[in-house]
């Protein structure tokens, strides 16, 4: 089955591109304002979407994604209006790829065949679920193939060349490989480990390996990207349209197009890298 | 309650850690190597007779162990029913049943070469036991705790840092127990290369609830022979409390296959189920957190909900995941009691028996004041006593004089 990210890679890879692959929070930091910034990205160079699912207890995020995630369920976030937003994302594009990202109670809670058949149908393409390691495939992983939906796993630093093929066995549409050992936004990922890394996943591999965890600048999006078929930025988008709001932590006039700035930055950057031989 | 009985209830989890439908790995890739690392190392570490033999040895000289069980006789009589027995695991060094499964997890960590030790703590007492366990045998201490328990529980923090530790108060979330973990997991992932993280509980990921149970069991494993020399026999009845539910754990696990032992599990009911509480069985439902599936406190969406016990160790929207299985199979009974329940239990102890208990057990003495009346007088009944009250001095002194609600 092909979806919208095994096309959206190959079209890349005939432009011998490399992906700029964006992550925000739904829902953040009101439904209606995430709506406008979602619609802003690909014009603005995004050729993949990462959508957070907000929970409350994001074990493996920093504080900016913990904040996004907070004021997103106070706003009235929830998984339904989460797979609203996608839906309504896909009434203008149909093209760009969709991935949500986050933590398993909230699609555990929801039901697990409702929510795949529910998340199809809205439009979404993949699905990265942080605390679903290969060891526990039998929950969300099969079940999201089956359905159609690509399930991307995260590699690290710490899965070594014994773990690797059981991380890619059940990976579709791309492995995301974090770049550091740590939480997002922590750290600045390093191009020559990075570089390393992504040579010796794909030695196990044919699929894209976009990386992400420490990317903040156009600078480092295109030295990653030269590395890689994609590069992923989180915290810094999000930390831009935090900066936007008011006082109460309310959007302005300024948020979608503070998003909107950086993405056309970063997204310069990416395209600026020559993607690595495959 | 439509799971098949098992033939043991004393045989899980299984290779995958799972009890029951509970339980589980589900933690984020970075850890999943160590993880089996850590399952490899446990396994090799109960089978060597080296290991077993020199943590004898630090139970014995180090914690005190065995610790008494003692006929609680003005209770006894005061209640007029059951005859009441108290494993005093408030005697070990630092002062609960935390350091049974601090050493154990101290001594795995030193074979598997870690240097630096992170722990999670609620009221202070793994905190406490972890601190100490690193001094003793000079090893980095970083420890995690909301914000909140750091407020309520000061004396306990004071002792940490006097031990060398570093405590960092957490200011995500709820600013509680639930809060200390996320950050404790965070500082793990980051730091994965050479820490190791001691868990205070039954919870997490496999293999932690079941090598936490192991190394808690000699409670459970002592009662049994020193009741056989008392009383000749077995209890009839346990009861303890639970948070998490490791000292519960520890004393149930050895007696799960004796059907004669009516056993009891008692979680914080705060303000009453139908408000504000940390009865995760009582008032929740299966879900996924912090490593594994059991029963959390949750709305609709899957969002965790705030706990809350006057009990800064019970203030916990979760519960070991063997402790849900043991509520799905009927095995254990799961009670709760009220934060006015405990306090009026605190009290009663004090004054009956001479004996100040941690706000954590006094929630099982106020469910033996309502079970021990209703049984006969050679009904044998055995209540954790899992840690002492100097901690919780402060705060209930607070209260009792009107001073914070």
């Amino acid at each position: 089955m092909t979806t919208r990210i095994d096309t959206r890679f190959a079209e890349l890879a005939k432009q011998s591109r490399s992906a700029f692959v964006t992550f925000l929070m739904a829902g953040d930091p009101d439904p209606a304002t995430s709506l406008e910034i979602i619609k802003a990205l690909p014009k603005s160079g995004a050729d993949v979407i990462e959508i957070g699912m907000p929970f409350t207890d994001p074990m493996a995020d920093g504080p900016s994604i913990q904040a996004a995630g907070l004021r997103a369920l106070k706003a009235g976030m929830t998984l339904k209006k989460t797979l609203e937003l996608v839906r309504g994302f896909r009434k203008d594009d149909d093209a760009t790829p969709i991935v949500l990202m986050g933590y398993y109670n909230p699609i555990y809670i929801y039901g697990v065949d409702k929510f795949l058949v529910d998340a199809k149908s809205a439009g979404v393409d993949g699905l990265i679920i942080v605390d679903l390691p290969p060891e526990e495939d039998d929950e969300l992983c099969l079940p999201a193939m089956k359905a159609g939906l690509n399930f991307i796993r995260l590699a690290t630093p710490t899965t070594d060349d014994k773990r690797l093929p059981a991380v890619l066995a059940n990976t579709s549409g791309f492995v995301y490989y974090v770049s550091i050992t740590g939480i997002t936004g922590a750290a600045t990922a390093d191009s020559a480990a990075v570089s390393e890394a992504v040579a010796r996943i794909k030695r196990h591999t044919k699929l894209p390996v976009c990386v992400g965890f420490g990317i903040r600048t156009p600078e480092t999006a295109r030295a990653i990207a030269s590395h890689a078929n994609g590069a992923v930025v989180g915290t810094a988008l999000v930390d831009a349209l935090k900066t936007s709001l008011d006082a109460e932590g309310r959007a302005t006039g300024k948020t979608v197009n503070a998003v909107a700035a950086l993405t056309v930055a970063l997204a310069q950057g990416v395209k600026g890298a020559k993607q690595a031989a495959e | 309650m439509n799971v098949a009985k098992p033939n043991s209830y004393r045989s899980g989890p299984d290779e995958r850690g799972h009890f029951g439908i509970f339980g589980g790995r589900f933690v984020a890739e970075t850890l999943m190597p160590l993880i089996l690392d850590l399952e490899k190392a446990y396994t090799a570490a109960k089978a060597d007779p080296a290991f077993q033999a020199e943590m004898n040895g630090y139970l014995k000289n180090y914690v005190g162990r065995p610790s008494p069980l003692y006929f609680a006789e003005r209770l006894t009589a005061h209640l007029g029913g059951a005859k009441i027995y108290f494993k005093r695991e408030e005697l070990n060094h630092t002062g609960s049943h935390k350091v049974n499964n601090v050493l154990g997890q101290i001594m795995l960590a030193r074979r598997m070469g870690k240097k630096r030790i992170i722990a999670e703590t609620g009221a202070g007492q793994h905190g406490v036991a972890t601190a100490t366990l690193c001094a003793r045998f000079g090893l980095e201490c970083v420890v995690y705790m909301g914000a909140v328990d750091v407020e309520r529980q000061q004396p306990n923090v004071i002792r940490m840092e006097m031990l060398g530790a570093k405590v960092f108060p957490v200011q995500s979330g709820t600013r509680t127990l639930k809060d200390a973990m996320n950050e404790a997991l965070r500082d793990w992932v980051t730091n994965v290369h050479n820490t190791f993280y001691c868990i205070g509980t039954v919870a997490g990921p496999h293999p932690y609830p079941t090598l936490v149970r192991d190394f808690q069991s000699i409670i459970g494993n002592e009662t049994k022979a020193q009741m056989q020399e008392v009383e000749g026999r077995l209890p009839d009845s346990l009861v303890a409390c639970i948070g998490g539910g490791s000292n519960a754990m520890g004393l149930f696990h050895p007696f799960l296959d004796d059907p004669s032992v009516e056993i009891f599990g008692v979680e914080a009911a705060g303000h009453g189920l139908t408000q504000l509480h940390a009865a995760s069985i009582a008032g929740g439902r299966p879900g996924v957190l912090h490593g594994n599936r059991t029963y959390l406190l949750m709305d609709d969406d899957g969002q965790i909900q705030d706990a809350h016990s006057i009990s800064a160790g019970l203030d916990y929207p979760g519960i070991g995941p063997e402790h849900s299985w043991l509520h799905e199979v009927g095995r254990v009974n799961y009670l709760s009691a009220t934060d006015d329940e405990a306090l009026a239990a605190f009290q009663l102890l004090s004054k009956l028996e001479g004996i100040i208990p941690a706000l954590e057990p006094a929630h099982a003495i106020a469910k033996v004041m309502e079970l021990a009346p209703k049984r006969p007088r050679d009904h044998l009944m055995v209540v954790n006593l899992s840690g002492r009250g100097d901690k919780d001095v402060p705060q209930v002194g607070d209260i009792l004089r009107g001073k914070s609600k």
